[in-house]
């Protein structure tokens, strides 16, 4: 059969079972956009490419399957960059495909032209030009196989114009060879073994739960674990959702802003046993003084995280599933040759009255202001929890991931490792256009929903409608809380304004629902309404108080032992060593 | 510069910008290549790098976990120093007119250089060997005047029977937990 390089990329499209892509056409990608008004692919019409990118980022982490952006050369391109860094941090599975200058002129500075494979190089787990349309099947086969095993990332494809429309033969290759590519996913047993008797043998473990055991679906496995094992759980802002938040043995968010019990459990533990997770400085605070007595156990599926930040006394390269499956079994085993569980009856109990003593808290008077958290917390009770959570960077996503108690695995969407601000409504979009049968609540800042507002129209015209509630403190809060704390109060471009924009009036331009909350005792009612709405999408400005800050704390460059519990535990301090990042 | 001089061989694939991933991959995490020699090897489709670094145990470590995980990275051996052959060509092009030509020359000879261009007042000598030898004859020639220096960069093959490809998986690689890892990418 012969097809053209465009329609053997929509072939090649439907062969890996992709129902929708996000993008936008333009000049080199052109080609491609006439074989998909004949395609059973979704195409949902962003209005801008790095929403485009965010919306498959937001698929992927809603659906657990690949995403996929579309975008022309040059601006277009360029545009996704965000995106895709943002996915190689996160390690979210994406394919984004461009459109390249007509190979002949490729070089020449030719309209719209930027080398999108040399800029993407360092932020995708890799690239392709194709240069023959017979190679566009194979190249997409490669790209969704890179994309979607081993340790996830985002995956692109730049195809020139002229390749699009050259005739090719088709051929679907049943069979693709990367001699260069073969990720371990098979546990060690020997390795498994010594974990185990290493989890006997101690005394205060903790199981530091991150990303990987989302990516790896292995939620199941992680319950089975710590169950039979009582080993108490935290879960990284990335695994939030792996293991049930309501649980006795679940401790909470370790990291800068977690809670004091995850982030003293594991700085008092003997063993922590890292599961899909990389020892990120905003989990680890000060590297030499994290977790000073405790032995490692480190399982990841990529060999260059272990080892990387903190020695491991017992490292294990594999999935996540496969390892913790494994474990479980040869820790039952174990436990069953010992006689039953190990008797760690005081460290529990000692992080359970941490527990009690430090819980999360804010204080919010009946006559105002009105505190963010409580905003979030009436939005998680008002859900039942029963939602697919996005959110942006800065305090809004510390206090969602702090207020939210999550039950299920991918029900929680947020830019963790590049903390990319605007990631939360196009994400949402994403997440919504995956899981029409969820309801998604984006909770965003001011500052982050400006940055990509846009895919409220989107959302208008594609009719994937998701909730945004905006935590609006008139700030670009995170920084302002900053400036407070380290830098004696002087305040630097950080004001942006309650009501320029105003929300509620520019999300019915969007087409979209516009509620405002001011005051504590309109909450409840503004959500009521917003949780009524099913057809399309509401816009909620909750106004809230700009000088609430986000607690506990660990300063950066600090221990973890100097976590600050509340505004009342400040101490004078000098600036921190390392430059201030939100 | 920090660390020992390290030997990594590289096995690619022959594909585009492989070059600019491997080159990209040691800026991006702020390591000096000390020299980079690429060419092909007897398997169509695979070149081969070999690339001289300085830097400590630990992140030579890091830099080879994470050349590893680049889609085109067959294979990597770090090699340990005194079991491999390592070479490097230079040519250099030095003053040598007068009485300073014969004493040029008794210098090449010794270092068993080739005389490949001459001038009225230079000579251009091609020598190949380990590189301290060169470094050796280049201090030399330093007296006379060196106006212009080539060097290709060190390639190295592990000593013994064994290619690259038939090479297990590196003691280093095993400390870290997966006997079964095959050098695979991830």
């Amino acid at each position: 059969m012969k097809v053209t390089g465009a329609q053997a990329l929509f072939k090649a499209l439907e062969g890996e079972r992709v129902d929708t892509v996000f993008g936008i056409p333009g000049g080199a990608i052109l080609p491609a956009y006439d074989p998909l008004i004949d395609s059973k692919v979704r195409h949902v019409l962003c209005r801008h490419e790095q929403g485009a990118g965010h919306a498959a980022e937001g698929y992927a982490w809603a659906s657990g399957r690949v995403g996929v952006a579309m975008a022309t050369s040059g601006p277009g391109g360029c545009n996704l960059v965000t995106a895709l860094a943002d996915a190689k941090m996160d390690s979210v599975p994406i394919v984004a495909i461009t459109g390249q200058v007509p190979s002949p002129v490729v070089g020449n500075d030719a309209f719209q032209e930027a080398d999108i494979c040399g800029i993407t190089m360092p932020i995708t787990k890799h690239n392709y030009l194709v240069t023959d349309a017979n190679l566009i099947a194979e190249t997409l086969r490669e790209a969704f196989h890179i994309a979607s095993t081993g340790r996830p990332g985002p995956v692109l494809v730049d195809i020139p114009k002229d390749v699009l429309l050259q005739e090719i033969t088709w051929r679907w290759p049943e069979e693709i060879d990367l001699p260069g590519y073969k990720p371990t996913t098979k546990g060690n047993l020997r390795q498994v073994r010594s974990a185990a008797k290493m989890i006997m043998e101690s005394k205060r473990p903790v199981l530091y739960v991150g990303g990987g055991v989302i990516k790896a679906n292995a939620s199941k496995e992680l319950f089975r674990l710590a169950a039979d094992g009582r080993l108490p759980v935290t879960t990284t802002l990335m695994a939030r959702g792996a293991f049930p938040d309501a649980h006795e043995l679940a401790l909470g968010m370790p990291g800068m802003h977690g809670g004091y019990t995850a982030v003293t459990a594991m700085q008092k533990a003997d063993l922590l046993v890292a599961l899909g997770t990389r020892f990120d400085d905003r989990v680890t605070g000060q590297l030499a003084g994290f977790a000073p007595d405790a032995k490692i156990i480190h399982v990841d599926i990529d060999p260059a995280e272990i080892g990387k930040n903190r020695n491991a006394d017992v490292p294990i390269v594999g999935d996540a599933k496969d390892v913790i499956a494994k474990l479980h079994a040869e820790l039952t085993r174990q436990q069953e040759e010992a006689g039953g569980i190990p008797d760690r009856s005081e460290w529990l109990l000692t992080l359970e009255s941490w527990k009690q003593t430090y819980p999360y808290r804010y204080d919010q008077s009946a006559d105002g202001p009105l505190k963010p958290q409580f905003a979030i917390e009436r939005l998680y009770e008002s859900t039942k929890g029963d939602a697919i959570v996005v959110a942006g960077v800065g305090q809004h996503q510390m206090w969602t991931s702090q207020f939210w108690k999550f039950s299920e695995p991918r029900t929680w969407v947020n830019s963790g490792g590049l903390g990319t601000m605007g990631f939360a409504v196009p994400a949402a979009l994403g997440a919504a256009a995956a899981r029409p049968d969820k309801r998604v609540v984006a909770i965003d800042g001011d500052g982050c929903f400006q940055m990509t507002a846009q895919e409220l129209a989107t959302s208008r015209t594609e009719n994937i409608p998701f909730i945004t509630a905006i935590i609006n403190n008139a700030h670009l809060g995170m920084v302002r809380q900053w400036q407070e704390l380290f830098y004696e109060e002087r305040y630097s471009q950080v004001y942006l304004s309650y009501d320029v924009p105003d929300y509620v009036k520019l999300a019915e331009a969007y087409g979209a629902i516009g509620l405002r909350a001011e005051h504590p005792d309109e909450v409840d009612a503004v959500i009521e309404k917003a949780l009524s709405i099913t057809d399309r999408s509401v816009v909620i400005d909750f106004r809230v108080d700009q000088r609430e800050m986000c607690f506990p704390m660990v300063p950066a460059g600090a221990s973890n032992d100097d976590i600050i519990v509340g505004p009342e535990g400040l101490r004078p301090t000098n600036e921190p060593a390392e430059a201030p990042v939100a | 510069m920090n660390g020992q001089l390290h030997t990594i061989s590289v096995l690619v694939e022959d594909k585009p910008g492989v070059l600019t991933r491997v080159a990209g991959l040691f800026a991006a995490r702020g390591f000096n290549i000390d020299s980079l020699a690429v060419g092909p090897t007897s398997d169509d489709g695979l070149s081969r790098m070999t690339v001289v670094v300085h830097v400590d145990r630990k992140p030579l470590e890091q830099i080879t976990k994470q050349l590893n995980k680049l889609i085109n990275v067959i294979k990597i051996l770090e090699h340990d120093p005194g079991e491999a052959v390592e070479r490097e060509l230079m040519l250099v092009k030095v003053r040598a007119a007068g009485e300073d030509r014969p004493r040029v020359m008794e210098i090449s000879t010794v270092f068993r250089a080739n005389v490949v261009d001459v001038t009225r007042s230079t000579l251009t000598l091609e020598a190949t060997g380990r590189p301290e030898k060169l470094e050796a004859l280049l201090e030399l020639l330093r007296d006379f005047g060196v106006i212009e220096l080539s060097r290709t960069g060190r390639i190295a093959l592990a000593r013994g029977d064994k290619g690259i490809r038939e090479r297990g998986a590196r003691s280093k690689v095993a400390a870290v937990g997966a006997e079964e890892w095959t050098g695979g990418g991830v």
